[in-house]
């Protein structure tokens, strides 16, 4: 897999733009970056070396999702990889269904973005303990939580129905993933860490709340959205 | 807060007002960006006049059409829990089990109180179904609701609701598992409507957390009832060990739950690529329209 950090030199300090377009244009590797580039006003904002940008208007919020399921995806991918001590079949079997989700997840985004979409990023999982239980189901129930959170707190920032529905066929089903975690740490189905109690409302967050969470997991460039307030 | 107080003052004056300043969806927007500091919870009763005034007549169905008819799932929910709760002893819900099941029951009668609100600070009227279970009993089965799912002949395939635990579960989980397909099917009338869709996917959510949570239990207490690889999310259409299970009339009547949610491409992306049909299927739950689910599915627990 290219590493963000390869995409971000190709994205070139000082590379002019238009040489750019024309250097990516000639290969695929360099599609995602043409992306993030091409989604700027060239007149307004110059390119940014110092973060990803996830683009403007749908394309953001899509390219925004995509980034939370890629690292999802890596996360159960490596989970599967190196089974924490003491796993049964049964915890297993289940994360091995929400790793298959979360890949599916993100390659249906991959594929639905095409040349729109953002670079493959290189997640940094130093914090989490894959050999303990504890450390990695409290990790699951941070990005379910943090999944479902971001879904809803930008769904109103969606201005294509078909995509605010498919926004809507997801996050359910990371909600139902973070049930789960949250009954295998032996715990309630919920707490007021995520549930205003008094409404019964789950409580979403900005894409600013959550980027600054998810900047923590990956190597490289953070991630940015100018246009969708962070 | 005053400011809110003058937003509501300077509309009864001029009702063209929010749409005098501004357009409709930034409207709402930018009201509620400098209302920060104002719980989120509040936000929908101190704008309800003006998403009457901005979306009542615009949509189709309108939003407070949309209110509506989630207020009906969720009474139906709270009236269940509800039974449920004060029923404890008798149907036998474990100990261990009984936090999840209150503070869904918490959860329900929340959102129905919050939708409620919403709907009264509009001036609009419930709908029907809604106005007729309006108090909520507890301790006794509604007289609105019928929850052996016979349309009130009370001898449906859930009969056994409130004195066997496996169906009471089986039960939960048809109605949580309706009201996630119910709210999905919802949100696109509600698009870029931040409050209120932004609360809507926020009960939406929750709702899913209690299905899952609902079938993890049912994994739990497994009997020749329940298959052993019955998992927290949606697995096919309803025929597989995702289905409710409990006897054939039960699987028959509930169904219409999980009509057309076996779908293994979305948006002419074709999921088999990436993984199993199964797994397709389970990492996208679809939604329903609220004829499907008023007609097909809570039909069966209404008098």
């Amino acid at each position: 897999m290219k590493t963000t950090t390869q995409d971000e030199v190709l994205a070139g300090k000082g590379m002019h733009r238009r040489s750019f377009l024309k250097f990516a244009g000639a290969g695929a590797v360099a599609a995602g970056v043409l992306a993030t580039a091409a989604c700027h006003d060239p007149y307004v904002t110059a390119n940014d070396p110092t973060s990803v940008d996830l683009g403007t208007g749908d394309i953001a919020v899509l390219n925004y999702a995509y980034a939370l399921e890629q690292l999802e995806a890596a996360f159960y991918v490596q989970v599967l990889s190196s089974p924490y001590s003491g796993i049964t079949t049964e915890e297993r079997n289940l994360l091995t269904d929400i790793r298959d989700h979360e890949v599916i997840h993100r390659e249906f985004f991959k594929a639905a973005l095409a040349g729109n979409a953002i670079p493959g990023l290189t997640p940094n999982f130093s914090k989490i303990n894959f050999a303990d239980r504890a450390s990695v189901l409290g990790a699951a129930k941070t990005f379910e939580d943090l999944g479902v959170a971001a879904y809803n707190g930008v769904g109103y920032m969606i201005q294509t129905t078909d995509y605010l529905v498919l926004a809507g066929k997801i996050v359910s089903v990371e909600a139902r993933h973070a049930a789960l975690i949250r009954n295998l740490l032996g715990q309630n189905l919920a707490d007021s860490t995520i549930l205003d109690m008094s409404t019964g409302l789950e409580k979403s967050q900005t894409p600013k709340q959550v980027l600054a969470q998810a900047n923590q997991f990956i190597s490289g460039l953070p991630l940015a959205s100018p246009a969708l307030g962070a | 807060m005053n400011l809110l107080n003058l937003i509501s003052d300077i509309q009864a004056a001029d009702p063209e007002f929010a749409d005098r300043v501004s357009p409709r969806r930034s409207a709402i927007k930018n009201i509620t960006s400098f209302g920060s500091k104002v719980a989120v919870a509040a936000l929908p009763f101190a704008f309800s006049t003006l998403f009457k005034k901005a979306y009542g007549q615009s949509a189709n169905p309108s939003v407070n059409d949309v209110l509506n008819f989630a207020l009906t799932a969720e009474l139906t929910e709270a009236c269940f829990y509800n039974t449920a709760v004060a029923r404890a002893g008798e149907i036998g819900i474990p100990s261990g089990d009984l936090d999840a099941i209150k503070l869904i029951q918490a959860d329900e009668n929340n959102h129905v109180n919050f939708i409620k609100s919403v709907l009264t600070d509009a001036n609009v009227s419930a709908a029907n179904k809604a106005r007729s279970t309006n108090a909520i009993t507890t301790g006794t089965v509604s007289a609105s609701f019928d929850f052996s799912g016979a349309k009130g002949a009370g001898n449906g395939p859930f009969a056994t609701v409130f004195s066997s635990y496996p169906i009471f579960l089986a039960t939960a989980q048809a109605f949580e598992d309706t009201g996630v397909r119910a709210y999905k099917g919802q949100a696109g009338f509600l698009k870029g409507n931040q409050v209120v869709l932004t609360a809507a996917l926020n009960i939406h959510s929750v709702e899913a957390r209690h299905a899952a949570y609902l079938r993890r239990l049912r994994t739990l207490r497994a009997s020749s009832s329940v298959t052993a690889d019955f998992r927290p999310w949606i697995t096919g259409d309803g025929t597989t060990a995702s289905a409710i299970t409990v006897s054939s009339a039960a699987t028959a009547a509930t169904n219409p739950i999980y009509a057309n949610d076996n779908q293994t491409s979305q948006a002419g992306v074709n999921l088999t690529s990436f993984g199993s049909a199964k797994a397709a299927s389970e990492a996208f739950d679809e939604p329903l329209t609220s004829a499907d689910v008023v007609n097909n599915i809570l039909v069966n627990f209404l008098r």
